[in-house]
């Protein structure tokens, strides 16, 4: 049994939450100086250039990239051979929110009840966790900081078991298509394939923690992401959807397995302010 | 690419003259205003009291900026999606509100309010706040301050990059832009 102090948990993710703020990842700006070089839109170009600059300010300066600092979306890797001591593991979760979020001058985006109050909790917790319970006696911790537009922009469609990679295709260049604009392109696409409903949208967000544009390693799957890049560069929306080449940096789907009756596909875009920082204990 | 100067507020013969794909560096005074402040405007419209400011000629920046460190101005500064206040737009517009910033596009009603009463529309950068907070020079909570976020701000801006999408002519960027890329109709 290996301890983890609930303290250590707290700092960690205190400090992923600031770091993804304000440190856009590597694997990132490559796409976006990439997308700049294929770019054929003067506007689009220039607009490519600015969100480069905006990076860098945003690093120097430990100015949040956006101004919507997201839902905290914290993914726990617990190894089945730790042990956490001195306090609960998600009190130790949210308390790294709190902390991150006041300490770096993030944006608190949460309210309470999501109906009628709709109060801002005022420190953005409570943050969204999933757990999964790992061989091994090390835990992870990815934060994503989430954010609204983009995230408003997701999809869950049940497909007939018999459709093939086309209705998938399908799906995912209309739901680029009807967003437009408003998640912030050049977009990464997460998407799930399989599973159940709510295991699919979660397959499609996990998707979004892989470095931009590596490949899924089945080469069928990885395929269908090519194919679907491509087809969503074809629309022409581009940049923030004024018109352009470059309305995606990359595909990233997973599959699971799923019932004889069922071909839950899920779609869950990131922005270009593609924010996620991890560490392991 | 070229870009035109102007000063917010924004006078009626520019307005005249914007064309959607137009570049442009705001200038002057912008009003932020997201869901929840909005909604507290058309309220105080609709039940004929006053507004926290004078709305006439103004312009409204779809904005929750995140918070200032010590000695900033603002945080992080970028636009939120535009067409979340397009049910509460026409009806501004028709009481004066000449310009809005935003991203994303606008619904048919938003677009039609913009011709019918010579408004604009700006796009900025989304996901740029940390390189658009450098234009504002000031930054003021004005109403609402309980919205936090939310709060109505007066800001002061030089050379705030904004590109127009909708014009009185009816020219949507949105459109035209993505007609100019297409390559697959679906
Ligand atoms: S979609 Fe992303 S980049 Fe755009 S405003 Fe929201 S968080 Fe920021």
């Amino acid at each position: 049994m290996r301890k983890i102090e609930a303290r250590e948990i707290t700092e960690a993710v205190s400090r992923l939450c600031q770091q993804a703020n304000f440190e856009l990842g590597q694997d990132v700006l490559q796409a976006l100086k990439k997308a700049r070089q294929r770019e054929e839109s003067p506007l689009a170009r220039d607009i490519l250039d600015n969100i480069i600059k905006n990076a860098g300010i945003a690093r120097e300066e430990k100015l949040p990239l956006c101004q919507d600092c997201g839902t905290a979306v914290v993914f726990l890797k617990v190894g089945q051979d730790v042990h956490i001591t001195g306090g609960d593991l998600y009190d130790a979760v949210a308390d790294g929110v709190c902390h991150g979020y006041a300490q770096g001058y993030l944006r608190k985006s949460m309210v309470s009840q999501p109906l009628s109050a709709r109060t801002n909790t005022g420190d953005n917790t409570p943050p969204v966790i999933h757990t999964e319970i790992v061989p091994g006696d090390a835990l992870k911790i990815a934060v994503m900081p989430k954010g609204g537009g983009a995230e408003n922009m997701s999809r869950l469609v049940m497909l007939k078991p018999g459709a093939g990679s086309k209705d998938v295709t399908d799906l995912v260049v209309k739901t680029v298509a009807e967003a437009g604009g408003n998640p912030c392109p050049p977009l990464i696409i997460g998407l799930g394939i399989g599973g159940t409903a709510e295991r699919t949208m979660l397959l499609a967000k996990e998707a979004l923690l892989r470095p931009v544009g590596q490949p899924n390693p089945d080469p069928e799957i990885a395929e269908l992401e090519e194919a679907i890049l491509k087809r969503v560069n074809s629309l022409g929306l581009g940049p923030l959807g004024l018109g352009g080449a470059i309305t995606a940096l990359a595909v990233h789907a997973e599959v699971m397995p799923t019932h004889i009756a069922s071909l839950p596909v899920a779609v869950n875009l990131q922005c270009h302010s593609a924010r996620h920082q991890e560490v392991v204990l | 690419m070229d870009t035109l100067p102007i000063a917010s507020p924004i006078n009626a013969g520019v307005i005249d003259k914007l064309r959607a794909g137009d570049r442009v560096l705001i200038s002057g005074v912008l009003y932020t205003a997201r869901d929840a402040a909005h909604r507290r405007l058309i309220e105080a419209l609709d039940s004929g009291k006053e507004l926290p400011f004078d709305l006439v000629g103004q312009t409204l920046y779809y904005l929750g900026p995140s918070p200032a460190r010590p000695g900033q101005v603002i945080g992080s500064a970028g636009p939120t999606t535009s067409a979340r206040m397009d049910g509460y737009t026409p009806p501004l517009i028709a009481a004066g509100l000449r310009a809005m910033v935003g991203k994303g596009s606008r619904s048919p009603e938003v677009k039609e309010a913009i011709k019918q009463h010579r408004a604009v529309y700006f796009v900025t950068i989304g996901g740029a706040g940390a390189l658009l907070a450098r234009s504002i020079k000031k930054a003021e909570v004005i109403a609402y301050p309980d919205l936090a976020a939310e709060a109505i701000m007066r800001l002061e801006v030089e050379d705030f990059p904004s590109i127009v999408a909708n014009d009185i002519h009816g020219g949507d960027l949105f459109q035209q832009g993505r007609a100019s890329f297409q390559k697959d109709s679906l």
